[in-house]
């Protein structure tokens, strides 16, 4: 029942790009002959369907992973396109709804006939998506931060290219939290399958560097006041773990707050806590010197990289992580950059597979599951990044940032190896 | 924390939930015992407070409680408005039909959640209290050295949210004097208990109706108004407070004003208080399987006189 | 022709334009149409109790999900052969019904709408709790290798079609000819005054229960042949909101006729569908047009066909 859309897609559906324009259409001929006769096939546009959230519960995040998304198949385009044919998005709402994802799954493939599909993030929609994918035998690239990719739960035709997993995250936080906090954690987080990932893969990595979980307090999903739930916190808790998501994220971090009043015990919390939510919101001041996970920092740091400031530009976002037109609309910039990684990885997939058309499809896959190591470039402004195409899922650094006068600083990078695991699957093992 | 202050905290937060619940519930009373139809729309009625009550302050800026007592008058009034017009357009039409009434308030429901996502966005948005102090608060305890009082380890609430059930209990008055002391009242409650020889007394019953539901919506709104510093605005926020009122008003007997109150109590109380015994979902499970259970045993409602 | 005849040749041809369609329609509309038929399941199980015997549940989600789950357990759990899975998933949602009956039964009207939803609350919180084996929220994928029956591959789309009409024809063709029994219309009598019916010597209570059972179970068939079928299970199918579809596809349709459900959902699914190719604010529009059609169409699209063309309409 719960539907709506998005004012930033007021335009065209099938938003087919300016971005290309002439000066594209000149690259396009400029390209070297290896495209051959087939001129008017071989300048028909590559469709990438995007799954977006536009209504329902994940729409905060739609709407800004479509503002990245639109950025960078304009840059894309700028430079090209691919394979000297432009790049045009088709957006379909999913609802953030795991039927309706499934269904906007089958319109890609049969009746908008793209090439690719790609951009999910809740993992609900993902999972209720991704067998039809397979079925449709249409590539499915999404953006989501859920394990159920690495997992060995989905198929040959899924991939996470762009953004690192929770399992990835969580454990590459443990040893700093153990060694600079405390070891006696308290997590607080929602009670259903992304929350379990949290507790599972947190638990047994901060056992691992001999700290300990004193209390886990789940939270029910759709809750809209928690108060009553921080009496559970046992007193000689050194850290507090949170992560929450959905819309009543800022009361539950001011309410932490509340409880606490000024004696509060060292904090570290998931940025998913507060995306799309300014740092400095009435009620938020206790969280100067507590510490957040960031994939990437939302404020601009003082060694910022040349990549992350042109990124910054070509989404429109400001120093502080905010859009240039208006600093209180502040973005989800800890994860939209998956959306720009993962087009690009597509882009380079493409290359590699002299991709032509759905016959293709399983080359593109091909050639993405050979993929290693993606270097901290324009293409992927977030950092260095390694894909193990085995489990199709990318690895990459993390970030540790803690709140000093009012910014998010960053304190502590974890590297790639922190957050690797064992192989939990080998999908290059299926077939097509 | 240990069981008392733990038990005191959860039930300040329930009474806070309890306050805005007996608002929103009251205005799905007032249409229900009044109209006789289930409006599935109330929930985004509040919604629809809530978004007014942070573009009423936003627009007005300055002390944060200039916008607040601006929002707190003109949402509700405006929503009433809202909510008056939409009975004389399409409700009117389906002649109060309880089936029919189902289906319009849904799609009106998705006219309205589309409507401010398109123009609010999707984002939740806060409203900044007209006052907010942390109040920690004492507990007393036996010990060795006899009666003693201390400040447990997070035993605290805020000034605003104390302020948040005084005003709902204000509200709650005032709204008892209206219907049991004024002409209007009278009206209302000669519409619903006969409709027809309200009608056959020269009453308006189609005017009546239409402020009937206004004033449903109204409630709802100056609820949603109320807690939206505590919260914030979000427009998907309508769903949770819907199904809610709707228990409520089930379980305080249709029709009954008094059960309705209870019930809010009740209900809003049980939730936090279950919550200091069990883990939060089982809490949940529990909560909501007893009120079940209750109906099961009491199908009229606490409070209602016979099988509706 | 007889009134029997009549219904007969229509039901058949509802089905043969079914069959038809597969092989006229582009892959998207034929896939579209599959899930249309198994939603379709769900709504005339939920027509049951509400269109024939006039009990307004707003939990039926719970008997979906119950379906939905009590397959998708015993696949990947217990390991179970799909045939054997089905019936599963079809036992858990009768016996849950059974039991939702025996209590929910005791109230009417607008009590029975809040404990059946309260039910079914409690039920969505259940399957978050046992989150370790149902992964709450997120659900989990049923994989195409367990989706197979005595060799045919229902992840193929011919397969799937044929699968979903053939469970769709089972249970319209079987409700439609419950609707013409003596029980059908000792429901029917129920819902136009129970205290008359009971008067007449009809245990109302019982056959109350039975449709209660009959709806759930049909419900979940739908559930159980939605995981089959697109081999997903998840929370999202538990929660309040797929309890209102059927209603809401019901009304739409025509409640209390049997091509009533399929046409409501038809309409439906389109309406969403097209409308979002024209405009974002998609919602907008569907709402505007449920707002109008309850207006102007007061009887649903079924109901409105029986009032002016064919008044002898099952």
């Amino acid at each position: 029942m719960s539907n709506g859309t998005s004012k930033k897609t007021g335009l065209n559906r099938r938003t087919a790009l300016k971005g290309m324009g002439a000066g594209a259409l000149l690259a396009t001929g400029a390209l070297p002959g290896s495209l051959g006769f087939a001129q008017a096939q071989s300048s028909a546009p590559i469709k990438i369907g995007f799954q977006k959230h536009a209504t329902g519960i994940g729409a905060a995040y739609g709407r800004w992973y479509d503002a990245t998304t639109q950025a960078a198949v304009k840059r894309i385009n700028d430079m090209g396109g691919i394979n000297g044919r432009p790049v045009e998005i088709v957006i379909e709402d999913d609802g953030t709804d795991p039927k309706r994802g499934a269904e906007v799954i089958e319109k890609f493939a049969n009746q908008h006939e793209v090439d690719v599909a790609f951009g999910t993030l809740f993992s609900h929609v993902v999972i209720g998506s991704a067998p039809r994918a397979g079925e449709l035998k249409l590539p499915y690239f999404v953006v989501s931060e859920g394990h159920h990719v690495a997992s060995g739960m989905l198929n040959r035709y899924t991939l996470q290219p762009g953004i690192t997993d929770v399992k990835s995250q969580v454990q590459s936080m443990a040893p700093f939290v153990a060694n600079n906090l405390g070891k006696k954690v308290t997590m607080i987080f929602p009670d259903f399958a992304f929350g379990h990932d949290h507790r599972d893969f947190f638990s047994a990595a901060i056992e691992a560097q001999g700290g300990e979980v004193v209390a886990k307090i789940a939270v029910p999903p759709a809750e809209t006041s928690f108060t009553r739930y921080f009496p559970q916190i046992p007193r000689d808790t050194d850290v507090v773990y949170h992560v929450m998501v959905g819309p009543a994220v800022l009361t539950f971090v001011k309410e932490l707050g509340e409880f606490f009043g000024p004696s509060r015990p060292e904090i570290f919390g998931f940025i998913d806590s507060l995306e799309a939510v300014d740092i400095n919101s009435p009620g938020l001041e206790f969280l100067e010197g507590t510490y957040f996970w960031e994939g990437h920092p939302r404020h601009a740091q003082k060694d910022n990289s040349e990549y992350d400031t042109a990124y910054r530009a070509a989404v429109g976002v400001d120093d502080r992580g905010a859009s240039v037109s208006d600093p209180k609309d502040v973005s989800t910039y800890a994860h939209m950059f998956g959306c720009w990684e993962t087009l690009n990885v597509i882009k380079a997939g493409m290359e590699t597979a002299d991709y032509q058309g759905p016959a293709d499809r399983a080359k593109l896959i091909e050639a993405v599951e050979a993929m290693t190591d993606m270097p901290h470039s324009l293409d992927h402004p977030q950092g260095a990044k390694l894909f193990n195409g085995k489990t199709h899922q990318v690895f990459g650094s993390q970030h540790i940032s803690k709140v000093t006068d009012g910014t998010l600083t960053v304190e502590h990078t974890a590297s790639i190896e922190d957050g690797m695991y064992e192989d939990e699957v080998d999908y290059t093992a299926q077939s097509f | 924390m240990e069981f008392g202050p733990h038990l005191m905290l959860a039930s300040l937060e329930g009474a806070v939930i309890a306050s805005v619940l007996v608002l929103t519930s009251m205005g799905l009373s007032i249409v229900f015992g009044v109209m006789r139809v289930v409006n599935v729309a109330h929930g985004e009625f509040y919604m629809l407070g809530a978004v007014l009550a942070w573009y009423v302050t936003s627009l007005l800026g300055g002390h944060p409680a200039v916008g607040f007592v601006a929002a707190l008058v003109a949402a509700p009034l405006l929503v009433g408005a809202i909510a008056a017009s939409a009975d004389r357009v399409i409700l009117k039409h389906l002649k109060y039909d309880p089936d029919r009434t189902i289906v319009a308030t849904i799609g009106l429901l998705y006219i309205i959640q589309q409507t401010t996502l398109m123009t609010f966005g999707p984002d939740a948005r806060p409203v900044a209290p007209p006052f907010n102090h942390r109040l920690a608060l004492p507990w007393f305890e036996f010990g060795d050295s006899g009666f003693a009082m201390y400040w447990p380890w997070g035993l605290s609430t805020t000034s605003y949210k104390l302020f948040v059930i005084a005003a709902a209990a204000v509200v709650l008055i005032a709204l008892w004097l209206l219907i049991t002391r004024t002409k209007i009242g009278l009206i209302m409650r000669a519409t619903q208990q006969d409709s027809e020889t309200a009608q056959a007394f020269g009453i308006p019953v189609g005017r009546v109706y239409s402020m009937v539901f206004g004033l449903g919506a109204a409630l709802a709104a100056l609820g949603a108004v109320l807690v939206v510093p505590i919260q914030q605005a979000h427009y998907l926020m309508g769903a949770d407070p819907l199904l809610l009122s709707f228990i409520v008003v089930i379980i305080g007997g249709l029709g009954s004003l008094p059960g309705t109150v209870v019930a809010a109590l009740l209900i809003g109380m049980s939730d936090g208080i279950i919550s200091v015994f069990f883990s939060p979902t089982l809490a949940k499970i529990i909560a909501t399987f007893l009120v079940a259970m209750v109906l099961v045993w009491r199908p009229q409602g606490l409070f209602g006189r016979s099988v509706p | 022709m007889t009134l029997n005849a009549k219904s007969a040749t229509l039901h058949l041809s509802v089905l043969a334009a079914l069959v038809a369609l597969f092989f006229v329609l582009p892959p998207y509309h034929s896939g579209n149409l599959a899930r249309i038929m198994v939603l379709a399941i769900y709504a005339m199980g939920y027509n049951i109790l509400f269109g024939y015997t006039g009990l307004l549940s707003l939990g039926h989600a719970m008997f979906f999900a119950a379906g939905m789950y009590g397959f998708g357990l015993s696949v990947n759990l217990g390991g179970l052969p799909l045939p054997l899975a089905f019936l599963t998933g079809m036992a858990c949602a009768a016996a849950l019904a059974a039991v939702t009956g025996f209590l929910a039964l005791r109230t009417s009207g607008v009590a029975f709408m809040i404990v059946t939803l309260m039910f079914a609350q409690t039920a969505y919180l259940v399957v978050l709790y046992f989150g370790t084996y149902t992964r709450g929220d997120e659900g989990f994928v049923i994989q195409s290798a367990d989706r197979m029956i005595m060799g045919v591959d229902l992840t193929s789309e011919g397969a799937r079609y044929v699968a979903a009409l053939l469970l769709f024809s089972a249970c319209f063709l079987t409700l439609a000819r419950i609707i013409r029994s003596r029980f059908g219309r000792t429901l029917v009598a129920i819902r136009e005054n129970e205290e008359r019916a009971r008067m007449l010597g009809y245990d109302t209570g019982a056959h109350k229960l039975k449709a209660m059972i009959l709806s759930g179970l049909i419900a979940g068939v739908a559930g159980a042949a939605y995981a089959m079928l697109f081999g997903y299970v998840g929370a999202t199918f538990a929660t309040v909101q797929y309890s209102i579809f059927p209603l809401l596809w019901v009304l739409l349709g025509g409640a209390g006729t049997t091509i009533g459900p399929l046409l409501g959902v038809f309409f439906m699914f389109y309406l969403i569908d097209f409308s979002s190719s024209l405009t974002t604010a998609y919602m907008l529009v569907a709402g505007v047009v449920l707002v109008l059609l309850t207006m102007f169409a007061p009887q649903g699209l079924m109901g409105e066909m029986r009032k002016r063309v064919f008044a002898w309409l099952p």
